[in-house]
């Protein structure tokens, strides 16, 4: 990994807060000419620090008016409880994000449903059918107050 | 909220896929002409569809090498103002997501560090610190995939 200066750093936090923005305005910025400026992002990006970019979508755009968050818990007395839980769990649709925790929760699913009867339908049916849970508590979610991936630079 | 129709879903799957495409290059995936394809893009994002726009950056080249989620019990509730907490907690610059939510806890955050003396740095001195912040519960991601919305 090369090492990342200031003005890389700088650069990179231009870019989180304005995603848009293009080479000649980040440049503008970050006190650049748009070439050098240009050079820097194209090294960020084949060294590998700048990943790709995303598009955020809003779920309740898309009909999901419920998300909830479901920690659980595995049976550990089962050597492989992770993997076939998580295998699983992959084959669950309406599950979009699957992390694994060292504390308290051993595995968190994110879940989304059209409404409340639907939810109910997916819990029943799928996500209470998943092996080894040995505990299961859900968060659901009211409102985003924050949501960003913006890493304090 | 806008009526989405399949070539809206086709764009929405394209740049789900890969953010970083134009409206020229999306055009092209999804058989409409450039022009008309920017005016769709415009709209999904006008509309709210598309929420948002980021750069995915790798946090353990850039130092960041532990994420943590909490879940946040409020201690007083009634006398502490829930605003307060609420626009506190937001302007930590290492907790990224704040979500309000219905269950064992009221809030879950999203934290990011250096490693662990760096969390616990961050969680003594502006999580613990939060006006009306109760039980406090920690997990360390070690992992973590996720899949495209359903579209």
């Amino acid at each position: 990994m090369q090492d990342i200066d200031d003005t890389d750093r700088k650069l990179l936090r231009l870019m989180q807060h304005d995603p848009a923005a293009s080479t000649s305005q980040l440049a503008a910025q970050a006190g650049l000419t748009t070439a050098s400026c240009w050079r820097r992002i194209e090294r960020l990006e084949t060294a590998g620090v700048i990943l790709g970019r995303d598009i955020r979508i809003d779920p309740k755009a898309l009909g999901y008016e419920v998300e909830v968050s479901l920690r659980i818990t595995l049976d550990k007395t089962h050597s492989n409880a992770f993997d076939v839980f998580i295998a699983e769990a992959r084959k669950i649709p309406e599950i979009n994000e699957i992390q694994t925790f060292l504390g308290r929760v051993d595995v968190r699913l994110n879940v989304l449903a059209r409404d409340m009867a639907h939810y109910q339908d997916i819990y029943r049916t799928r996500l209470l059918a998943l092996p080894h849970i040995a505990d299961i508590e859900a968060l659901m979610l009211i409102s985003n107050l924050k949501n960003s991936d913006i890493l304090p630079l | 909220m806008m009526d989405l129709d399949d070539t809206d879903r086709a764009i929405l799957r394209s740049l789900q896929k890969d953010g970083s495409l134009n409206a020229a290059a999306v055009a092209k995936r999804v058989g409409l002409s450039q022009p008309a394809c920017w005016r769709r893009i415009r709209k999904l994002e006008d509309s709210g569809v598309i929420s948002g726009r980021s750069i995915r950056l790798n946090q353990e080249a850039l130092g960041f090498g532990v994420t943590v989620f909490l879940g946040i019990k409020l201690a007083t509730r009634g006398r502490v103002s829930v605003e307060d907490f609420e626009r506190a907690v937001i302007a930590i610059p290492e907790v990224q997501v704040v979500q309000h939510v219905l269950g064992l806890y009221d809030y879950r955050l999203k934290v990011v560090a250096r490693d662990i003396a760096d969390f616990e740095r961050v969680l003594r001195r502006r999580i613990m610190t939060l006006p009306g912040a109760g039980a406090v519960d920690s997990n360390v991601l070690l992992s973590e995939e996720t899949s495209p919305l359903l579209l």
